[in-house]
């Protein structure tokens, strides 16, 4: 039986077919011996032992004393909980994850950032750091220059704070946070990115950042020095009420130092194309695994629009078909 | 004229039993939260979904539930004639109606509050019974996008012509004139969700149709089902631990 691979829509040889399939198969068998039948899809019943007491989690319904699936996926159980963990949907928050959204709407005192979930999620002036780093009460004067530290469509880092009656708020109160600028922003499904210990990486061989937001949303960018703003501060500090416009102000001096390098550039494609051969073919995204693909790209000295052809395609399914399989075997 | 031959054969060369080849295919959309692709022989749908996403018009926000969308269109060269229908005809805003209806009845809503649901559907070939193609569609669309339902909805066609029942009418045989009966079931509930008659059909017969029809549903039901756990169980050993 033949079917085509999801959502991989290239044109592939037949050779490239049967390489691809048969690097397919390996992770297939290789996943069946870790949890086999596990997968559900709507409405099956989750076998449970009742005498122990069960107790329903997300992806579940009741229908008449019997535990059935509401979503596709797979079934995990923690002591007496059973729940469906569903692939691909739509990002479900967790305070504390690290997201990265855009700027729909500037509002009364927040901004609404699209961070993949059901609603926009808040981010409120007075849950982020000032960009003087000043800790002082928010002034009406600050949320008419609301615009100077976020306008609409910029790309921001967050942090998830949690719910309130309004929705999801965000907060921002740390250097790492905030406007991310000189880089590419990509999506992914959000099942692909594993929460971690740390989320934002610099790649230092390259000069690149890399964020990986729990949302599936995916920053590639030109690394920027954290720098400490207080020392800074004390010296240009003329009025604090007033945030200065920085646009116009910028001089010609500050605009060669804003200027990014062809090479840096090119491996921030490089890098945000290996995303994207990851995300086509379905697979995690960690750091590991993205070097690792920027690696082998560099050293078939490929170019940087090739990485989405098809025949790399192939050599990546056949790299992480052996990358898991010696791991596999190291346990 | 003759719809089914005295051999039993109907103009297709199907038994009165015998349903239309049926292909479904996940994932036709990329940028979609979920799409599907569904075929009925001849009739070919394409279903995507987007959502659960902040509502766009926020006068139509419902605190407690979410509100869900459908449109379902034709395209120019789906029939016979290429014709140019105005957008909002009147078939189409029914078929939308319908659709909407009998997703609404299997999603669960309450789960997703202060959100919006959209369902796009589109016939890319038409040869009868699009409304079912596009209910079983948008239901493998819906369940791609890991939207909570109670249970997943399939739709099949059945009609009585040269009184035999007949199942999966294709477009010679809905334009016959005779009854056509479009039902949509909750296989694991057993319930109906959508009965839909054009034409009569005496009181006795409607049984037999309905059982036929419902044989259908449930057959499409479990076709549906294996393409879904094949789909889920991809993603997952594809993703890796």
């Amino acid at each position: 039986m033949e079917r085509e691979v999801r959502g991989i829509q290239l044109p592939l040889s037949q050779t490239q077919k049967v390489r691809l399939q048969k690097a397919l198969e390996q992770l297939q068998s290789l996943s069946l011996k870790v949890n086999f039948d596990a997968s559900v899809v709507v409405a099956d019943s989750i076998s449970v032992n009742h005498e122990d007491g069960v107790l329903k989690g997300h992806g579940t319904a009741d229908l008449n004393g019997e535990v059935v699936a509401t979503v596709c996926g797979v079934v995990e159980r923690v002591n007496k909980l059973v729940y469906v963990r569903a692939l691909r949907s739509r990002y479900k928050p967790e305070v504390g994850d690290i997201v990265i959204g855009r700027v729909v709407e500037v509002a009364q005192k927040r901004w609404r950032l699209e961070i993949n979930y059901s609603q926009d999620a808040v981010l409120m002036l007075s849950s982020m750091n000032m960009p003087d780093g000043v800790q002082r009460r928010r002034t009406a004067v600050d949320e008419l220059n609301m615009r100077c530290i976020f306008e609409e469509n910029d790309v921001v880092c967050a942090e998830v704070r949690g719910f309130q009656h309004d929705g999801l708020h965000l907060q921002a109160r740390s250097r790492k946070y905030g406007k991310l600028t000189r880089g590419q922003l990509l999506r992914v499904s959000p099942y692909l990115v594993k929460r971690q210990k740390q989320h934002f990486h610099h790649l230092e061989e390259f000069g690149i950042d890399l964020i990986l937001g729990c949302n599936g949303f995916i920053w590639v960018g030109e690394h920027i020095e954290a720098k400490d703003d207080m020392v800074e501060d004390q010296v240009n500090q003329s009025d604090p009420q007033v945030l200065l416009p920085s646009k116009n102000s910028v001089s010609l001096e500050e605009q060669e130092k804003s200027y990014t390098t062809l090479e840096t550039r090119k491996y921030i494609c490089r890098a945000a194309n290996a995303i994207r051969v990851l995300s086509t073919l379905g697979f995690n995204i960690t750091l590991e695994i993205i070097k690792g693909i920027i690696d082998l790209s560099l050293s078939l000295n490929l170019d940087i629009h090739d990485m989405l052809g098809s025949e790399f395609c192939v050599l990546v399914a056949e790299k992480e078909a052996e990358r898991r399989s010696s791991n596999k075997k190291k346990r | 004229m003759e719809y089914v031959s005295p051999e039993g054969l109907r103009l297709d060369g199907r038994r009165p039993m015998e349903m239309r080849q049926i292909r479904a295919e996940i994932g036709a959309v990329s940028k979609a939260d979920g799409s599907a692709i569904f075929e009925m022989g001849n009739t070919k749908v394409i279903a995507a979904v987007y959502g659960p996403r902040e509502v766009q018009n926020r006068s139509q926000q419902i605190s407690s539930h979410a509100l869900v969308r459908c449109e379902y269109s034709m395209a120019n060269f789906s029939a016979g004639d290429r014709m140019r229908k105005p957008k909002g005809d009147r078939r189409s805003t029914e078929i939308s109606l319908v659709i909407r209806q009998t997703m609404e009845a299997c999603i669960l809503t309450h789960l997703l509050p202060r959100s919006q649901i959209d369902i796009y559907v589109q016939v890319l070939q038409a040869d009868g019974g699009t409304r079912s193609a596009c209910i079983n569609a948008a239901t493998l669309a819906l369940a791609d996008a890991g939207i909570p339902m109670r249970d997943l909805v399939t739709s099949c066609s059945a009609g009585y012509l040269n009184s035999t029942p007949l199942l999966d009418l294709n477009y010679g045989e809905d334009s016959a004139g005779g009854p056509d009966v479009t039902l949509g079931i909750l296989p694991k509930l057993d319930k109906v969700t959508l009965l839909q008659m054009d034409s009569k059909l005496p009181i006795d017969l409607l049984e037999n149709v309905m059982q036929l029809a419902i044989e259908g549903c449930k057959a499409i039901a479990n076709y549906i089902r294996e393409i879904l756990l094949e789909n889920t169980n991809q993603l997952e050993y594809r993703r890796g631990v």
